[in-house]
């Protein structure tokens, strides 16, 4: 029976805030309210609001169950390779010269996150520029996953809260003054948390300025295929960068585009100029992630190129895709039809124009906390509502609740 | 489309910059000593090859396993559950049996919630997240590693950027414990030092301290105030009674120190891939257990935001249902044994060959590794001419020796050992 402890070295530590993403759904989940909603983490839900498993992903799963050759060992540190493929394929393109090229390496990592961190700590240890740019706003583990990689973190202009779209010459103005070298991240399509992308005359602006300045290119891609509701549409920035033969490094997840979230299904790709470099450069990515994990986990991985590799499951694929993007989309032009038919104060057409899977409202904080207290509505402080979360149901209680808001609250 | 459109237009045009790769500068790392040998097996043509490398079990036909237990809770959970983000801290579930294997099923740390503990990718990710959590909280900390431990721990809290240093573990000659040496370093050592642990089955060594041993080591940490960090990666699979293999936690905390925990599903439940496991910190009290294990979670968050649900899932399935524990209970001791056998039969095999050298510590030692003594030329030899493959500190796994190949690596061992 210990009843004599010592002190513990760890008394000094503080109880951390909650995520303030992850933490919206740990108080929704403490609402004992019968009529809740939760508009906080970006998680796909059906019109009757329940999680969303995809058929094929269904099919794939059973079919590697009743495949009883299948054995659980190590994947290698890189992954599993037929994933990390067809991983590049998806996001680069079949026909990708980079990849044809062998310049490219990809390695499986832990969902979107995982794919920046073990990026970050690469930058970290063999590039010489450890500054990031990114975007103001952005989602809000970003910064955290950089700098505790060792990067520092700076940020450049992109949402303008008046026009509530993009703040285009505040977004070149800076990438222009940011010193040559330095790591720029970009969101591929659909940017979480504002919904703003830039045009595609823009995104060849952008290209133009960072190459001839030398910054690095970080994309994101969490989304492709929900934003537009096609995979190859939302590729077009990435692709944009890789068709000038030029390196950059590319995060990518399938949570959301193929429902895996709870898998930790990603993959990291770093676009390098020649195939001696890629070599190199992922055998320096191994030692990043041996000491963090040792190898990623099999499941999601391969769950993920069954559906790829297989031409009829990978259709299927598409068409539920489509269909996610799509109730998006419906959702969205809901949401402003309600507002627009009780005559709320405001321009709320950025609810239509923004894409993917969130809306910035333009709501503060104060009429956030105002629709979490009086009508039982979670979303993250800075106003983001994930639309995936919103239904036919729903649609009139949360349009109830920002006129609201927005009438009572300034 | 628009895109296509300026894409074409710009075809073959490059931004201004110099060509060359910015990673122009980056040298080709090192191959991992460990998993490195798996792949040069792989790559070997020869018919006669056996990897006794990496530490994964192999039944007596040298192939993979996957256990019943772990087949039955997949066949429940596919098509049934989402696939939702779990927690940052994992599956409750999952870590709640978890600590009941470590701290025992009645144990009052559990149910006084003293333990802030989340689920972790197998044992490096448990590993990793202390190592971090060590660099925040204890700042001025340094992490005492056994010499020799697994090469990854080395990797592990370099990365963290905790400073490190060695205590002695194993003697050479004796091809055991240096249990003299071992008690002075820990004496020795400034008041209040973080030690790594190996629970039992120390990898690559396969020697333990007896419990005796175990209590000295405990009491003499008690004297300085040191800080305990274990790492389980193997229990039930060094005795084949996970209750046993715990012992070391057990007496630790009996004499009251709050320790810390790493533990890995990936042997005792063949789940390699999932990467499945427990990183666990016992605490004063609850609300101090409540604190921790939110600053852990602010550790994998940056990480990997929450961890993977599959193999948590099976945990759970396998543990929460008495039958299929008892199944599993009843799989890992068969694999022990296994073992346990194979220990026996290398080590007569080799006597019977007239080797004038000692054997006795293949079955002296205990878990999935044999520290055979053989010098890395030696190794060499095993491989090239043998198409045998091992780490090169000698380490033997012997999950990968069976009945088929115990008499060929015997023979082979006894060549180039036998001028030494």
């Amino acid at each position: 029976m210990a009843s004599d402890h010592g002190d513990s070295v760890f008394a000094n530590v503080v109880r951390a805030p909650e995520d303030p993403i992850l933490g919206v759904t740990v108080a929704y989940n403490k609402d004992p309210s019968p009529k809740k909603l939760n508009l906080g983490v970006g998680a796909y839900r059906t019109e009757e609001g329940k999680p969303l498993v995809l058929n094929v992903v269904r099919r794939a799963e059973q079919m590697l169950v009743n495949d009883t050759s299948r054995v659980k060992e190590y994947l290698p540190i890189v992954g599993l390779a037929e994933f990390n493929k067809l991983s590049a394929k998806l996001i680069f393109g079949v026909d990708s010269p980079a990849i044809q090229e062998n310049r490219v390496t990809t390695v499986q990592c832990l969902s979107g996150t995982g794919s920046l961190r073990v990026g970050a700590e690469f930058l970290a240890r063999h590039y010489h520029e450890h500054t990031i740019y990114i975007p103001q706003p952005t989602w809000g583990n970003h910064p955290k996953v950089f700098t505790i990689a060792g990067l520092s973190v700076k940020t450049y202009r992109y949402y303008s809260p008046e026009t509530r779209g993009l703040d285009f010459q505040g977004l070149l103005d800076d990438l222009n003054a940011a010193p040559s070298g330095a790591i720029v991240l970009l969101h591929a399509c659909a940017h979480n948390p504002t919904g703003v992308d830039p045009t595609p005359e823009q995104w060849e602006q952008i290209r133009q300025l960072m190459r001839s300045k030398g910054l690095l290119p970080f994309f994101d891609s969490a989304y492709q295929g929900f934003a537009s509701g096609s995979l190859d549409e939302d590729a077009q920035s990435v692709r944009m960068f890789v068709s000038d033969g030029g390196e950059c490094l590319v995060a990518q997840s399938y949570a959301k585009n193929m429902g895996m979230y709870g898998e930790r299904v990603g993959a990291l790709s770093i676009v390098c100029k020649s195939a001696d470099v890629a070599v190199r450069v992922e055998s320096q990515l191994k030692l990043v992630i041996r000491s963090m994990y040792s190898n990623p986990p099999i499941h999601g991985a391969s769950i993920v190129a069954a559906i790829l590799k297989d031409s009829h499951m990978y259709h299927e694929w598409t068409v539920e895709l489509k269909a996610m993007a799509d109730r998006i989309i419906s959702m969205r032009q809901k949401l402003f039809d309600a507002l627009q038919a009780r005559g709320t104060p405001g321009d709320w057409s950025h609810i239509i124009k923004q894409i993917g899977m969130f809306t910035f409202t333009g709501l503060n904080a104060q009429q956030v906390a105002f629709m979490t207290k009086e009508y039982h509505i979670y979303m993250t402080s800075d106003g983001r509502i994930s639309m995936a979360g919103l239904s036919s149901q729903t649609v009139s209680l949360l349009a109830d609740a920002i006129h609201a808001a927005v009438s009572a609250v300034v | 489309m628009a895109f296509r459109r300026i894409i074409l237009g710009q075809v073959g045009r490059v931004g201004e910059r110099s060509m060359s790769s910015w990673w122009r500068n980056v040298q080709p790392a090192a191959k991992d000593p460990i998993l490195g040998v798996t792949e040069a097996f792989l790559a070997d043509p020869s018919p006669d090859k056996v990897n006794v490398g990496v530490g994964a079990y192999r039944d007596d036909n040298g192939k993979p396993v996957v256990l019943e237990c772990v087949r039955e809770a997949e066949r429940r959970i596919a098509g049934n559950l989402s696939m939702e983000y779990l927690p940052m801290g994992g599956s409750a579930k999952m870590v709640e049996e978890t600590l009941r294997l470590a701290y025992g099923e009645n144990s009052d740390l559990i149910k006084d919630k003293r333990i802030a503990a989340i689920q972790s990718l197998s044992g490096t990710g448990a590993c990793r997240i202390f190592a971090e959590f060590q660099r925040r909280f204890c700042p001025d900390s340094q992490i005492y590693i056994p010499v020799p431990t697994w090469a990854n721990h080395h990797n592990i809290w370099r990365d963290a950027h905790v400073p490190q240093r060695t205590f002695h573990y194993y003697h050479p000659e004796s091809r055991g414990l240096d249990f003299a040496s071992m008690m002075d370093d820990i004496k020795s050592a400034p008041n209040g030092s973080f030690f790594l642990l190996h629970a039992c089955a120390h990898n690559p060594t396969g020697v333990d301290p007896s419990e005796e041993q175990w209590r000295e080591i405990s009491y003499q940490f008690k004297v300085k105030g040191h800080f305990p960090f274990f790492d389980m990666a193997y229990q039930g699979f060094a005795s084949g009674d996970p209750e046993r293999d715990a012992k070391s936690i057990r007496i630790f905390l009996e004499d009251g120190h709050l320790i810390g925990c790493a533990q890995s599903y990936a042997k005792n439940m063949g789940l390699y891939g999932q990467r499945v496991g427990c990183l666990s910190v016992v605490c004063e009290d609850e609300k101090q257990a409540v604190a921790v294990k939110s600053q852990l979670q602010q550790l994998a968050r940056p990480m990997y935001s929450n961890p993977p649900t599959h193999g948590a899932l099976i945990v759970s399935t396998v543990l929460g249902d008495p039958n299929l524990k008892k199944l599993w209970l009843k799989e890992v001791k068969g694999m022990a044994d296994r073992i346990i056998g194979a220990r026996i039969a290398l080590r007569q095999n080799l006597e019977k060959l007239g080797s004038s050298l000692s054997w006795k510590h293949i079955t002296n030692q205990i878990g999935m590794f044999c520290y055979s003594g053989l010098t890395p030329e030696q190794v060499d030899r095993l491989t090239n001419e043998f198409h045998i493959y091992m780490t090169r500190n000698g380490r033997i796994s012997m999950a990968g020796v069976t009945t088929g190949n115990v008499g060929y690596l015997a023979n082979a061992i006894h060549e180039v050992s036998k001028s030494a």
